[in-house]
């Protein structure tokens, strides 16, 4: 079974648009993994039926029980985050900003403090619209451990990969290059990276790379709007000869993309022209070269 | 006055926004835009400017003095795992560290002082009438967090409240969103009328009245995709800042990193309307 990570370092440059055409073209052999957790979007074009729902619970945060707590703030002076503070005399937890070290538990005199698991989202095991098995989540809105909940969703999708012997999980990571980043190229057999010919773009390409070598995966490359600006384009693949990365594809601006998305289609299945054939020849390409 | 310029879905054009606004607010005033995207900061190849300050930035993490008689409370206390205890050493798994100083100053024996990581570089710039500061994080570090948190504390150190602050925030809704964003006065929402764009909208909206927080919506490369965004925003009372066209030539000016530069003209009437619609005038006095 192979691990294939499609992320791009910048936002927007087409990523999951990108994604959801493989997954169409790859139909119900792939399983899929949606770990663009924090925005997830994979299902608006792949229309899941969700089979099952699991619990994800992130971080730890301290709770402080005002029935036992005497007020002396020391769990406020030892707090690094700032999470702990006094409203109309009462120390309280802003859970948003407790990172759950526990040290303020540890040091109550009056043992007022707890430590809980926040349930803050969830992951959906389901079935896409073209047949294969999907794994997504939804993360509550300002929830720490993104990284955490994208190994959960990655490890459900290799689990339902083996039970089914699908030779493929096919992964939507998220932009930059933290910790969500981290814990999707864990692992990975093969990284697709879908940039731009922007000087963000480029620049961005370049930190991802930095960190894709660091883990000895290889890459491929595919330049999307590549007609937006030539000379940068000529700049990126001269950057991905240079570090000898695969040069998939080029493909060109096309407004394609947006009105399939706004359809809630893949662009193949809107637009039978020329951006549908270079999609599909990478597809193929990337089979090629992730079977080793 | 801090304005955030956020946004759930990446690349809908914050860091456009916040260098174009920048930029048109630097002939009035004396704005500071700060990147805050560390994990990729932009603004820099949309503005230049001249580096007047650079300082390595840090993370405290424990360090063993070899020199304890193994307890091992420092390992059962870490949340993280990050404390190890092999045989007769102690070993620190710094990426996993998140600096609450709770083993190093719960150390009976104090082997366990706080020492510095380097993290990333700050940098500050300055053209004109425009300050930039920009933190960068070295690669292979995996929490953008506490160089956000150190990254505002420069900046309130070095420009007190006079100055009209803006702050290109990282994309997403998770905990680096949050730290960029808090204490801020206005949070401008950037996204795009398609479905992403919507959908991430409404979790980034969820974060920020969560943390009540005012804010606008800017709708970019209007005209593609369809009315859903407008309406979101109508029902539920949100302002619309400005509605910024979609344009190949500003898509050109913008991949060649000369918008700011070039092709300023295309955004002012939407970058003016901000300005009134924050009444930065009146907040920002004489700057």
């Amino acid at each position: 079974m192979r691990e294939i990570v499609i992320i791009s370092g910048k936002g927007g440059t087409g990523k999951t648009s990108v994604m959801a055409s493989f997954s169409y073209l790859g139909g119900k052999d792939l399983v899929l993994a949606d770990c663009d957790v924090d925005a997830a979007d994979l299902h608006m074009l792949m229309q899941p039926r969700i089979e099952t729902t699991a619990d994800y619970f992130g971080g730890l945060k301290a709770r402080i029980d005002s029935d036992h707590c005497k007020n002396c703030g020391l769990c406020k002076d030892v707090c690094r985050f700032d999470s702990i503070s006094v409203k109309e005399g009462i120390h309280g937890v802003d859970a948003m900003v407790c990172e759950g070290c526990g040290y303020c538990q540890r040091v109550c005199p009056a043992e007022a403090i707890s430590m809980h698991p926040e349930h803050v989202g969830d992951v959906y095991i389901s079935q896409s619209r073209v047949g294969s098995s999907m794994v997504h989540a939804r993360l509550n809105a300002g929830a720490d451990n993104s990284g955490k909940l994208v190994s959960q969703v990655k490890s459900e999708a290799k689990r339902i990969a083996m039970e089914l012997d699908r030779k493929m999980v096919l992964i939507d990571g998220s932009p930059g290059i933290g910790c969500p980043v981290i814990s999707s190229l864990t692992g990975a057999d093969y990284v697709v990276l879908v940039t731009e010919p922007t000087q963000a773009g480029l620049h961005d390409l370049e930190r991802i790379y930095e960190l894709i070598k660091s883990f000895n995966i290889p890459c491929g490359c595919i330049v999307n709007k590549f007609d937006i600006n030539i000379k940068i384009t000529r700049r990126i693949k001269a950057f991905m000869h240079t570090k000898g990365i695969e040069f998939i594809a080029k493909i060109p601006y096309d407004e394609g993309f947006t009105e399939a998305m706004t359809e809630g289609l893949t662009i193949l299945e809107y637009d039978q022209n020329g951006i549908s054939t270079i999609l599909r020849n990478s597809w193929e390409r990337i089979k090629v070269l992730t079977q080793g | 006055m801090n304005i955030a310029i956020a946004s759930g879905k990446g690349g809908t054009g914050k860091t456009t926004l916040s260098t174009s606004l920048a930029t048109f607010l630097s002939q009035t005033y004396e704005p500071v835009l700060v990147d805050l995207d560390v994990e990729e900061p932009n603004t820099g190849l949309l503005v230049r400017g001249d580096e007047v300050h650079a300082q390595d930035m840090f993370k405290l993490v424990p360090e063993w003095t070899g020199n304890c008689s193994l307890c091992g409370q420092c390992r059962d206390i870490c949340n993280f795992n990050a404390v190890i205890q092999t045989g007769s050493s102690i070993t620190i798994l710094s990426d996993l560290c998140h600096s609450c100083h709770a083993c190093s100053e719960l150390c009976r024996e104090s082997a366990l002082p706080m020492v510095q990581e380097r993290i990333g570089v700050l940098k500050r710039f300055r053209s004109a009438q425009l300050h930039r500061v920009e933190s960068i994080l070295d690669v292979g570090q995996d929490q953008a967090t506490p160089l956000i948190a150190q990254t505002k504390d420069y900046v309130s150190e070095h420009f007190d409240d006079h100055f009209i602050k803006i702050y290109d925030c990282p994309p997403g809704t998770a905990c680096a969103v949050v730290e960029a964003v808090k204490g801020a006065d206005y949070v401008i929402l950037v996204t795009e009328p398609t479905p992403f764009g919507l959908y991430d909208l409404k979790l980034a909206v969820e974060l920020i009245r969560k943390m009540g927080l005012e804010f606008g919506v800017v709708v970019n490369r209007s005209g593609i995709g369809n009315d859903d965004v407008l309406k979101y925003c109508r029902d539920n009372w949100i302002p619309i800042l400005a509605k910024i066209p979609n344009d190949r030539r500003i898509a050109e000016y913008h991949s060649e990193g000369t918008l700011i530069s070039d092709g300023l003209q295309f955004l002012e009437g939407h970058l003016g309307a901000i300005e009134n619609y924050l009444d930065l005038s009146v907040v920002a006095g004489a700057g």
